[in-house]
């Protein structure tokens, strides 16, 4: 920065309390800023919030209303416990992913966490929202808080007509699947499909449900033996709630617009998920020049800036990986250092960064960063710009954890030999594809008990934790027939098997 | 383009209907902890709120997720000494070694109870979950001494305090508008005759005319504005009535036995027994008032330090306390106005003489007027006289007189869910 520019203005405030006049007039400046950076964003709608509310936000996955189900009202129970007793601080703000985006101030926060706040949420979160591909392909940031308050009443009239504890029932079985409520490898189709093709989409629905193959139980005459060796799903689904959604022989109507209404907020987070490191990077590095840009014209105080930096470093802070405060790798870190290394990298390269990133070096770094934000997810991300620099600066290394062997092994650190390997490892840990087992919909035994089989295809050998069980029984309860799951090798060969009822019982009968 | 909103004053409590399920469907753990505090508790903070303790396997959310086992490569930060191929034993339990824990601790394995408080209320709810007093039915309307002012709609009289300024206005307004349509109405089609005419003024004679609508206009619109802009049948007023409502009011009386055969230790116990009756009482009633009546050979009325904390010793008259239950409800407290209920311990000895004349002055003087008469023996030892007069006095008023033995400190709480459980037929 330069921080040597004459300073032209006077401060906007000095003390440390906050009001709406002064909120508005940061957020003026700070949206000055940004839109000379070329930060695209929609339109901020920031709300200032107690405390308590805050905990209500957290506790509804972050959105402003959500569905009722137990599992919130445990979220915040535990939350508040915690935050209590002093074991946790609250988020400074929630933002959401929505046309105009939302943003949640804490009343408790100082005028400088508010300033702080209103540039990492208002434009660094935000720009992100509207300008990264995964958010413009899979959600609709305009329809979702329409959507969510078409979901709670659409839940609230099912639980005075069908009875709460039915719903609930059929709640919880759909968050044990909510992880395979989403199309990973198919691109969806538009969002913003105009209204004759959800008509369309509609009809076909609606012939789908009541053309239902489970059923059709009519004999063909001469049917050949071959036939019973049809596979039904044709290619192995992945999305395991929309399979139940259009399959599951026994729901009712209902129950089948529940899980879609599980299957689509599941959706709606999917690019979160994806992109944390990215997303957090991005609002760091925007808070941080933002902010910065308002010192350089005078706008703040030095009081300010200390603060803001204890702030800051405190958040883009990663503890070594033997400290107790160790808990994984801080996206905010990682996502901070790599934005302003792609920064640095444009501006003032090495000679390693020149054989690196030839394409990179040299080029205007806005242009950079804007078209990395806008193409990439995490994976991608550390897979195309993770630079030797920064893995010398967080001084990363891989343990292999083999179960086989009886010791951990270092199988890269930070030297020329380690670079590529540690930004493959790195990536392939953001690849949500290897962090959640791969589970797909095999096959339905349409001739026989209409018994459903999962394949869990394996990722490194490495087997499901011991919830599989409990899964399959909320499996179960979806499909109303037997659920078999396979864990398969890559070569073919079936290494355990779970089944819901349990096989054993089975024998017996 | 930024909107700041204020959200601060918004409802709050947004989330206790989740809360609410989350507790619905822990009940069963939940009430098994109440039962717990009530048992351990010391008698002072019997009523606050509580901690609860839930197995996190009981709890948790089955998801699909990745096992221990087979090859995982993880990246750390920090490194100090390693260079790559070392290898070193895989740390035990997690803490703070570093490779494979970050995993390990967010699959819920060797994860805690989960613990949360509820609040004084919730804790009440639960600890009286499905008992309720009995025969509160009785004191319906039947005597109602006391009425409460309810709201009851408006009416156009009434007095200046009470007067509904928004109400009165609207009526104001609504009458204006109807009492002024016809002139208002003429004044519209006036002014459009004098638009058309004003085109063109040089004909002296739709001159005349326009002067002419002028005036006319300019009468009415006087007339408009001369009505009243209030008047007195606008005004409308909040009504309220007198309704009877039943007697809130309760009072207990807490009858023990002071002889040098009652211990601390019973009578701890017996007022642990009070306590909860009086908890009990003051989530039904809105006014509770305390008899402490203790006795050896003579009755007498205390207050609650003396009640639980002097010692006496004597032989032992049952029928004097329940004498001077009598004369207090006689004197103090009607029947028709108050709630009464008797919650009487003793540890069963009585004078051999004595038993009988209890069970008489029960009959006659106090059930007769009582919601529910409670009596707890707290011994160890076998059935006395007394307790085989009560046995008849239970058989006479089966739906009024309770009675249970209460052996030591873990019985208290179960045997007063016994004595209010809900639905007595017969009691206890």
């Amino acid at each position: 920065m330069s921080a040597t520019k004459k300073k032209q203005k006077q401060p906007l405030s000095t003390g440390s309390e906050w009001t709406f006049e002064l909120i508005e007039a940061y957020d003026r400046e700070i949206g000055r800023l940004a839109g000379e950076f070329g930060l695209d964003t929609y339109p901020n709608q920031i709300e200032v919030i107690t405390s308590e509310q805050m905990m209500d936000a957290y506790s509804s996955v972050g959105m402003p209303l959500n569905y009722n189900h137990w599992s919130f009202g445990k979220q915040f129970v535990e939350t508040e416990q915690r935050y209590k007793r002093g074991q946790m601080g609250l988020a400074y703000e929630i933002v959401i992913n929505s046309d105009p985006c939302i943003a949640y101030l804490m009343e408790e926060n100082t005028m400088t966490m508010q300033a702080l706040v209103i540039a990492h949420a208002c434009y660094g979160h935000n720009s992100f929202f509207k300008g990264n591909y995964l958010f413009q392909t899979w959600t609709d940031a305009t329809a979702i808080i329409d959507y969510l308050l078409f979901a709670k009443k659409y839940i609230t009239d099912c639980e005075e007509r069908y009875g709460s504890e039915n719903v609930e029932e059929l709640l919880d079985s759909c968050h044990a699947l909510m992880n395979y409520g989403v199309n990973r490898y198919k691109r969806p189709k538009p969002i913003t499909a105009d209204e004759e093709r959800k008509r369309q989409q509609a009809r076909e629905e609606y012939i789908q449900r009541h053309l239902n193959e489970l059923w059709n139980t009519i004999p063909h005459k001469d049917a050949p033996e071959a036939a019973q060796e049809i596979h039904f799903p044709k290619e192995p689904e992945e999305n395991i709630l929309y399979f139940i959604e259009k399959n599951a022989p026994l729901l009712e109507p209902w129950q089948r617009e529940v899980v879609r209404i599980v299957r689509k907020v599941s959706q709606y987070f999917y690019p979160q998920k994806q992109t944390q490191v990215m997303n957090e990077g991005w609002a760091c590095f925007w808070h941080y020049n933002l902010l910065h840009g308002l010192y350089d014209e005078g706008l703040v105080t030095d009081g300010f800036m200390m603060e803001f930096l204890h702030s800051h470093s405190s958040v883009v802070y990663q503890p070594p990986f033997d400290s107790p405060y160790f808990s994984g790798i801080n996206p905010y870190t990682l996502g901070y250092n790599m934005m302003q290394d792609i920064r640095r990298i444009c501006e003032r390269p090495t000679d390693e960064d020149r054989e690196w990133f030839p394409e990179l070096a040299g080029t205007p770094w806005l242009e950079a960063m804007h078209y990395a934000m806008h193409n990439y997810k995490d994976e991608s991300f550390i897979q195309q710009y993770l630079s030797p620099t920064l893995i010398r600066e967080l001084k990363l290394f891989t343990i292999m954890d083999d179960a086989e062997s009886p010791t951990l092994k270092v199988s890269a650190i930070h030297n020329e030999t380690g670079y590529r390997r540690i930004r493959e490892d790195l990536s392939a840990q953001y690849n949500l594809g290897n962090r959640e087992p791969n589970i797909q919909v095999y096959n339905v035994n349409v001739r026989g008990d209409r018994s459903l089989t999962l394949r869990h295809y394996m990722y490194n050998n490495q087997p499901l934790g011991e919830s599989a069980d409990e899964v399959l029984k909320h499996l179960h309860r979806l499909w109303g027939f037997d659920v078999h799951l396979e864990s398969v090798k890559p070569d073919g060969t079936v290494c355990a098997q779970h089944h819901c009822p349990p096989r054993e019982v089975l024998e017996t009968l | 383009m930024s909107y700041i909103i204020d959200r601060r004053l918004n409802a709050k409590k947004k989330s206790t209907v989740n809360r609410q399920r989350f507790l619905r469907r822990y009940r069963k753990h939940i009430k098994r902890a109440v039962e717990e505090a009530v048992n351990q508790r010391s008698i002072r903070d019997i009523d606050q709120g509580g901690q609860v303790t839930i197995p996190s396997r009981d709890i948790s959310e089955p998801v699909f997720h990745h096992g221990d086992g087979g090859q995982r490569k993880r990246v750390y930060p920090g490194n100090k000494e390693f260079v790559e191929g070392d290898e070193f034993r895989r740390p035990q339990g997690g803490g703070g070694g570093g490779a494979g824990k970050g995993k390990a601790s967010n699959q819920g394995e060797g994860m805690d109870d989960f613990t949360f408080n509820i609040n004084q209320d919730e804790f009440l709810d639960f600890l009286f979950e499905g008992l309720e007093l009995p025969y509160m039915v009785k004191k319906k309307l039947r005597d109602a001494t006391q009425f409460e002012t309810r709201r009851a709609g408006f009416t156009s009289s009434g007095s200046p305090e009470k007067l509904h300024i928004v109400r009165s206005l609207r009526a104001a307004h609504a009458r204006r508008i109807a009492l002024s349509g016809s002139d208002r109405k003429r004044i519209r089609e006036l002014k459009k005759e004098l638009w058309s005419l004003e085109d063109n003024m040089t004909d002296p004679e739709t001159k005349a005319r326009c002067d002419a609508l002028r005036a006319e206009i300019e009468d009415l619109e006087k007339k408009v504005r001369r009505m009243p802009f209030i008047d007195d049948f606008d005004l409308k007023f909040n009504n309220l009535v007198r309704i009877p409502v039943p007697s809130s009011k309760a009072v207990m009386f807490c009858v023990m036995d002071v002889s040098g055969s009652m211990t601390q230790a019973i009578k701890d116990m017996a007022k642990r027994f009070f306590l909860l009756l009086y908890l009990f009482l003051t989530r039904n009633y809105k006014q509770i008032e305390v008899v402490f009546i203790r006795h050896h050979t003579h009755a007498k009325e205390v207050d609650e330090e003396e009640f639980f904390y002097s010692r006496e010793t004597g032989g032992t008259i049952v029928s004097s306390a329940l004498t001077l239950t009598g004369d207090v409800i006689r004197d103090r407290y009607p029947a028709g106005d108050w709630n009464i209920y008797v919650a009487q311990a003793s540890d069963g000895d009585n004078w051999d003489g004595d038993s009988d004349s209890c069970r008489q002055i029960l009959i006659n003087r106090v059930l007769p007027h009582v919601q529910y008469y409670a009596y707890v023996e707290i011994t160890t030892g076998p059935h006395q006289n007394l307790w085989l007069e009560y046995e008849r006095v239970r058989e006479a008023f089966p739906e009024t007189f309770a009675m249970h033995q209460i052996e030591e400190a873990s019985d208290i709480y179960p045997v007063f869910r016994k004595l209010f459980a809900r639905k007595m037929e017969g009691a206890a």
